[in-house]
């Protein structure tokens, strides 16, 4: 057939892929080598399968039908441009992440670390965001999300220590609540409209009553929020993530919140497309980013530092999707993409800091930047970029989402180009204080005499360059945000791309039933 | 997931078979009017899972998520409208049948439950081999912020900033005033307020020590 069905092709593996090795990992617990080749070879196919969604998205959604089931009857997979580019971030990372692991030997301890279960974990989490990425109906958005969870609570509680136990109840009983919530959500939603299908329902919701839609326009949110950490909903988020393995925290920081967000973006453009709960999302966006960076200025300890400047900047992502505009729309985007990579580079080179240093408390480290300058590269580029320094890709989407801030010009919007403003002066505090204290101060205590294996450097060394890379592309790169935020804000075109009017798809007729009913009179 | 889905929903759920564009004939042409044990049952299911998740023991967490996701099941049922015959062509007239897309999603949901309920029942069995108990315990920030307290406490102790009773005229009836001739100074005047401890509002038979409110205080 023609190009399209090459790309249509593509759709299902990043699903398929790591789910069928994460099977097949299970199965061959005993060879660890095996294992690993196992491992590289499918997220390096996903990668590949991605940057091909990511090219093909670009002429428009693909949609392909799950066992040939027509849009409204079975489930599909719809990758447009936003998903194709989520998608490929995020497989870049978690391969990154899956090597670096490898370099350490998988949290290098055998006697900690169940080895055998990491690696099929770790493709179940990736099948999971994949899905959650990919998902063009409701309930799978929902499984998807279950199948990512249900991973994470496996990779934080690793090994089964006292402290990631405990952190993992907590993590495990609040996503367990969220779960729940969404599930009353698709329960309503389908009372209400009869169907689950993304597209099927931006056509229906409208003409469901405003506050029955508000209800369920809530209820997705809270969800979503719970997921995304947003400032009420965030307190889970940097108790639990830095107990885990260096790893683990560096995945999670950068993949998990994210998918909240995504799921907010779809959602609010896709099925409430009429913007009535902006206000609340801005407050809610300032808040994020206030109080989060607040929190993270009075973090002594880096992991928690990170984790509490991942809440914070959530609040700019949540700022360009509540101003409801393309340009605020294709600014966040970017800024998801930014902070991906940023955020995962930062949790992992501060494992290299934690093996260096034996500690990541900020009063026991010292000196690094005698003892490793490499490190102290390392750390100083991406710790920039997340503050914001100009030229780099963090300044890039803040200068977007203040631009448009400041376009629109309500007192709300400049209360958050200013809230903004004062964040990424913070979050510089924040990491100028981590970065004098790790690397410049005199070691309090004696640092131990450790190396830090190549193996790790390399994974964290490219998702340094990749992250500076992205300052480079950041012309090629934004204008396809753009493009991505102009489909969103036109939910006409992915309903089209479901539903195309000519070609008899979305009826949900099988042809079975239409020769049945031929034959039986219509029952 | 739900490979069920396909299998079943295409023969012939109501809702989905509709045309996309005709929703107002889908919304007329199903009853979807609640049974009301149905929509007790989601009630009780709710707020008894809210209590318990309440609660501090994982375990009893758990109950409360399974009772609450069991609420969310039967939320689906009332969703899929009027129960009916199995949606099976030939066996059932197409106007009687179930809506057997809210089966679909409902299994799924149960199967996810159940491989959750496992891994909670699990970190909670190991939470108990570590520990003892399966309390769920206070997240650091919160034992930072408690340490921080008891440290500084100390510093706001003295005679001066002893409370010895709940509400200011409790502390009144407590406080010897030695301006005042008969020492029964304040008592007298608020001679209403409650006494505490079982002391008599009135200080007069035993002028009072520096320590007396103090002691009452205590015996609270």
């Amino acid at each position: 057939m023609n190009l399209t069905y090459g790309f249509a092709t593509l759709v299902p593996l990043p699903v398929v892929l790591p789910l069928f090795a994460a099977g097949l990992a299970l199965a061959l617990w005993r060879h660890t080598r095996a294992q690993h080749i196992i491992s590289v070879a499918a997220l390096s196919l996903v990668l590949a399968a991605s940057i091909g969604l990511l090219v093909g998205a670009d002429a428009g959604p693909i949609v392909v039908d799950v066992g040939e089931w027509a849009a409204p009857v079975g489930i599909d997979l719809v990758a447009d441009r936003l998903s194709a580019l989520m998608l490929t971030v995020s497989s870049f990372v978690l391969l990154c992440v899956l090597l670096y692991s490898l370099g350490q030997g998988v949290a290098d301890g055998h006697d900690k670390a169940p080895v055998s279960i990491y690696h099929p974990t770790y493709l179940v989490l990736a099948a999971g965001v994949a899905n959650a990425f990919l998902s063009g109906d409701l309930f799978n958005l929902y499984v998807g999300f279950e199948i990512l969870l249900a991973a994470s609570y496996v990779l934080l509680t690793l090994g089964g220590t006292g402290e990631r136990i405990r952190a993992g109840s907590i993590y495990v009983v609040v996503a367990l609540l969220s779960s729940v919530i969404f599930l009353v959500a698709i329960a309503l939603v389908y009372a209400a409209t009869g169907t689950v299908n993304l597209a099927q329902l931006a056509e229906r919701l409208p003409d469901v009553e405003p506050g029955v839609r508000m209800t369920l326009q809530l209820l997705l949110l809270l969800a979503f929020g719970i997921k995304a950490a947003i400032f009420p909903l965030s307190a889970w988020l940097p108790d639990s993530y830095p107990t885990a393995p260096a790893p683990v925290t560096a995945v999670f920081a950068g993949l998990l919140t994210k998918v909240g967000v995504y799921a907010i973006i779809r959602t609010q453009t896709l099925l409430f497309p009429d913007n009535r709960l902006d206000t609340v999302l801005m407050w809610l966006a300032l808040a994020t980013m206030v109080i989060g960076i607040l929190g993270a200025v009075a973090q002594n300890d880096i992991k928690r530092l990170l984790s509490f400047t991942l809440v914070s900047h959530i609040g700019y992502m949540i700022f360009g999707i509540a101003m409801a505009s393309e340009a605020g729309m294709a600014a966040s985007i970017f800024y998801v993409v930014h902070h991906i990579t940023v955020q995962t580079t930062l949790f992992l080179v501060v494992g290299l800091i934690e093996r260096r240093g034996g500690s990541t408390s900020l009063d026991k480290l010292g000196g690094l930047a005698k003892i490793a300058p490499g490190l102290a590269i390392l750390f100083f580029v991406p710790a920039m970029n997340l503050a914001g320094i100009p030229p780099l890709s963090g300044f890039l989407g803040k200068v977007g989402l203040i631009q448009e801030g400041v376009a629109q010009g309500t007192p709300l919007t400049w209360a958050l180009v200013v809230g903004s403003v004062v964040t990424s002066l913070l979050t510089l505090y924040a990491i100028v204080k981590a970065w004098n204290k790790a690397f410049w101060q005199t070691a309090p205590v004696e640092l131990p005499a450790a190396s830090t294996p190549r193996g790790m450097v390399g994974p964290a060394t490219a998702l340094v360059a990749f992250g500076v890379a992205l300052t480079f592309a950041a012309g090629p790169l934004y204008s396809y945000a753009e493009r991505a935020a102009g489909n969103l804000m036109e939910p006409q075109t992915y309903v089209d791309a479901v539903f195309p009017g000519d070609s008899g798809r979305g009826q949900g007729v099988s042809s079975d039933l239409v020769e049945e009913e031929q034959e039986g009179g219509g029952s | 997931m739900s490979p069920t889905n396909h299998l079943l929903a295409p023969l012939l759920l109501p809702t989905a078979d509709v045309d996309p564009a005709d929703v107002a004939r889908t919304t007329d042409s199903i009853d979807m009017t609640p049974s009301l044990v149905m929509v007790l049952a989601i009630g009780v299911l709710f707020a008894a899972g809210v209590y318990l998740l309440l609660e501090r023991s994982l375990t009893r967490v758990l109950i409360g998520f399974i009772l609450i996701g069991n609420g969310a099941n039967l939320m689906f049922l009332v969703a899929g409208g009027r129960a009916g015959g199995a949606p099976l062509i030939g066996t059932t007239p197409t106007d009687q049948m179930s809506d057997p897309l809210v089966q679909a999603m409902v299994l799924t949901a149960i199967v996810i439950t159940l491989g959750l309920t496992a891994f909670v029942l699990a970190m909670a069995y190991r939470s108990w081999q570590l520990h003892g108990h399966d309390e769920v315990q206070d997240d650091l920030e919160d034992r930072r912020v408690a340490r921080h307290a008891a440290r500084n406490a100390p510093a706001f102790e003295d005679t001066d900033t002893e409370e010895s009773g709940e509400t200011l005229d409790d502390e009144a009836t407590q406080a010897y005033d030695e301006t005042d001739g008969d020492g029964d100074g304040a008592t007298g005047l608020r001679g209403e307020g409650p006494s505490r401890g079982g002391t008599p509002p009135s200080g007069s038979a035993t002028p009072p020590s520096g320590s007396a409110g103090t002691a009452g205080g205590e015996g609270r």
